[in-house]
């Protein structure tokens, strides 16, 4: 099989890359590798505390740039559970509970971008016993817009057995009471 | 005490398993799992008294319950360790330094088998950690979940559904998941190949870095493979990569062994025979220099030219020959020249017990 960069070496390395759930396939010889590989190896070397003063940096003179002399300076981003600032996340590079990824929300998915080669949502297990409720509400909303596509397509025998479906799901979503 | 008690107290004993697939190369896999609970600080900003709370529910729910998963766990306070007792636990990969050095309120529960070590307040909450000799990543893995999910009917974990495991730090967010395998690969490091597979194993999310030594030193040929991306990913993706990723590198290793043995055998003889003959008499000798010279037994092993040697000599002795155990297997503190003696001596009497 020929490299798919350079069409003209054999590919020596397979591999599958998943971004976001997307699976694709990589054949590369090893000279494109390399290539490509180096300016990837950068983000790979970096310590998230640089990273993310980098990434601070990078923030300031934007909001300089924005703010005239009458305003005044924006209420500093802090999670409201802990108490940390996004200052000081960024400089210690850690957050300091569970709430600060809502506190900080709108600031996470660069950074989560560059940390994890451009994810942002995860893919992976969901714990049983907090995750139970999700795994039915991932369902719903699956099954919801199957229904959306039948009902568009004017497909109603189809459409009627998945409300169903969602129906006894929502159900499931209730508290059961004895089981606890 | 004999050294051979010593050793066989000293290491683990999931490390003396026969089961483990590619041994030669791979020595050992390691599947770890960050975890947190809702109502706490992370560690890192917890205060002493949220961090000893903390402590005592995890190791009440985990000691307590009349089930217990991978046999029963022991909890051990790290304020209730010596300083050496801890270094040796960290020289065993039992804990990190963090946890021994650092952590407020921390503990590790560890099974008897020592396959199972779970940290409590390391950077999160929870570390749960899994290892098993040899290359097993999915075995592994399989097992990691079921720890995982007995583990997650004690306490509830922090998780949200667009981030995943919520983690200390942003670099573990998602699966929470490291999975790493430590493998021996001194041919590909003889012919400076493993510099062109490093770009290409980065790419897809992975890191290759020396286990001893600093920088880019890798002391014994020694390195851990693992998945830098926990986000995006399923933990069987990445399982699954890390296998891809293991099995090239076994592979061109194996042709890497091949063609210098092609090439200059006799080379490569007379360095196994000498290294052999300076561990079994050399009078004193430093870390770097035995590790070395360990590579190279292993590998000569590895190549049916020593026979009288097990092959596991070489992650045994770097565990052993590292400071906490020279200290403890001399009974006292030792200064780092003291240390180069006992540790020829102690690699010496190794090299004698050996089933002929
Ligand atoms: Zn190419
Ligand atoms: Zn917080």
């Amino acid at each position: 099989m020929l490299c798919q960069e350079c069409q003209q070496r054999q590919a020596s390395l397979h591999f599958t890359k998943i971004v976001n759930g997307q699976k694709t396939e990589v054949h590369l010889c090893e000279e494109c590798a390399r290539e490509k590989g180096e300016t990837i190896q950068g983000t790979n070397s970096y310590s998230i505390h640089d990273l993310l003063s980098g990434i601070l940096k990078f923030d300031k003179p934007l909001k300089d740039e924005a703010s005239t002399s009458y305003t005044k300076a924006p209420k500093p981003l802090v999670c409201d559970n802990c108490g940390l600032s996004y200052e000081r996340f960024v400089k210690t590079g850690r957050f300091g509970c569970t709430h600060c990824y809502e506190a900080f929300e709108t600031k996470l998915d660069p950074i989560f971008k560059k940390v994890h080669s451009g994810n942002l949502r995860h893919y992976g297990k969901i714990p049983k016993r907090s995750g139970a409720q999700m795994q039915v509400q991932r369902e719903i909303d699956e099954e919801r817009l199957k229904l959306k596509e039948s009902v568009a397509k004017e497909e109603f025998e189809k459409a009627a057995s998945i409300r169903d479906y969602i129906k006894e799901l929502e159900q499931q979503m209730k508290p059961k009471g004895e089981e606890g | 005490m004999s050294l051979e008690r010593f050793i066989s107290n000293a290491l683990s004993p999931w490390m003396k398993e026969e089961s483990g697939a590619e041994k030669d190369i791979v020595l050992s896999t390691r599947i770890r799992f960050a975890r947190n609970l809702n109502d706490y600080p992370f560690p890192i900003i917890s205060s002493e008294h949220s961090a000893e709370t903390l402590r005592s529910f995890v190791s009440k729910e985990l000691t307590e319950s009349s089930e217990s998963f991978a046999g029963s766990l022991e909890l051990l306070n790290m304020e209730d360790l010596s300083k050496n007792e801890k270094t040796m636990l960290v020289e065993k990969h039992l804990i990190s330094p963090h946890l021994a050095e650092r952590s407020t309120a921390g503990a590790v529960l560890l099974n008897e088998k020592e396959s199972v070590s779970l940290m409590v307040n390391e950077e999160d909450h929870l570390r749960i950690q899994c290892l098993f000799p040899g290359f097993q990543p999915e075995e592994g893995l399989r097992f990691a979940n079921e720890l995982d999910d007995w583990v997650e009917s004690k306490v509830t974990y922090a998780f949200d559904e667009k981030r995943g495991f919520l983690t200390s730090c942003p670099t573990n967010v998602g699966t929470g998941m490291r999975a790493s395998v430590m493998m021996h690969l001194p041919a590909l490091v003889m012919t400076k190949a493993l510099n062109r597979f490093l770009p290409a194993i980065n790419q897809l999310g992975f890191v290759v870095r020396g286990i001893y030594g600093e920088g880019s030193e890798a002391l014994g040929n020694l390195f851990q493979i693992s998945n830098q991306t926990t986000l995006g990913k399923s933990e069987e993706d990445i399982v699954e990569d890390l296998q891809g990723i293991v099995l090239q590198i076994i592979e061109q290793e194996h042709e890497a062994r091949r063609s210098v043995l092609k090439t200059s055998r006799i080379q490569i003889e007379d360095r196994i025979f000498r290294s052999y003959g300076i561990l079994s008499n050399s009078r004193i000798i430093e870390t770097k220099e035995a590790a070395k010279r360990l590579s190279d037994v292993k590998l000569g092993i590895d190549l049916d030219l020593i026979n009288d040697i097990k092959g596991n000599i070489l992650n045994e002795l770097m565990i052993l020959m590292q400071p906490g155990f020279l200290q403890q297997y001399a009974d006292q503190p030792l200064e780092a020249k003291e240390r180069d003696v006992r540790r020829a001596a102690l690699i010496r009497e190794r090299m004698k017990i050996e089933p002929r």
